[in-house]
């Protein structure tokens, strides 16, 4: 998150937005967002409504066994056509923004 | 005779704590140091080692060194932490489940309406408005 903040002007300037997307509730993404300076959009799905329908549901996979995202990063064009998708197998290693900038480079026609 | 402090079992131990301390608040900050921990290892590797020159005189010198009994809780002590350390990084951290049924290229991204962080409602064609693309972060929430 922090480094696509980093990013941000440059992923503007070529006409991406980025939001992001978890089960949490629109004042912990406040939270979240002023602790750690992000100002791009924070999206809530509460019941991981969204989540399931992108086929990345993570059951039980929060405290108390809530359903949360297992994490991942798609590039949807404005027509609604995923053209980019980094699906991890360790929460730990997530998309360079460096990388989604280049799948933006390679896309024919956005 | 007074026997002289053991300084490497302290610092070796201090210098553990620190490798495992710093992962997340430091080291996750930047992906050359996140995706492979190679930093923590390395500080965890020196640590260990500091504490091994240090039991290794308290048992080999226990005249001149103390060190036999915090030296070997201090040791074990660290061995456990770094033991959880790596059980999260090469197992814990792999616990979720498979992308088979995740969306691809090319599929339809179904569109929604969600709330941001003040509450509003933002739809996928908010975002798109006026944009060439949308790059759509999901994560695990929780923080």
């Amino acid at each position: 998150m922090r480094s696509f903040e980093q990013h941000l002007q440059e992923f503007e300037t070529r006409g991406i937005a980025i939001a992001a997307i978890s089960v949490d509730s629109p004042g912990e993404s406040r939270k979240l967002c002023d602790a750690k300076g992000y100002t791009f959009p924070f999206l809530s799905d509460p019941d991981a409504a969204v989540i399931r329908q992108y086929g990345l549901l993570h059951p039980k996979g929060g405290p108390d066994d809530h359903d949360i995202s297992r994490p991942a990063e798609f590039l949807v064009d404005p027509s609604g056509t995923i053209r980019w998708v980094n699906l991890t197998d360790d929460i730990r290693v997530r998309a360079r923004p460096e990388a989604v900038l280049e799948a933006i480079n390679r896309l024919p026609a956005l | 005779m007074q026997r002289s402090w053991n300084l490497p079992i302290w610092i070796g131990f201090v210098i553990v704590v620190i490798a495992l301390a710093s992962y997340i608040p430091v080291f996750t900050q930047f992906a050359v140091t996140r995706d492979f921990p190679w930093a923590n290892y390395l500080l965890l590797l020196i640590g260990g080692g500091a504490l091994a020159v240090g039991l290794r005189r308290a048992y080999r010198d226990p005249l001149r060194y103390r060190g036999k009994i915090s030296g070997t809780i201090l040791g074990a002590v660290s061995v456990l932490l770094a033991g959880f350390f790596v059980f999260f990084i090469v197992y814990l951290g792999k616990q979720i489940p498979s992308a088979e049924s995740a969306l691809h290229t090319g599929q339809r991204a179904p569109a929604f309406t969600l709330r941001n962080a003040d509450g509003k409602q933002v739809a996928f064609s908010d975002l798109a408005n006026n944009h060439r693309a949308v790059v759509l972060i999901f994560y695990r929430g929780y923080w």
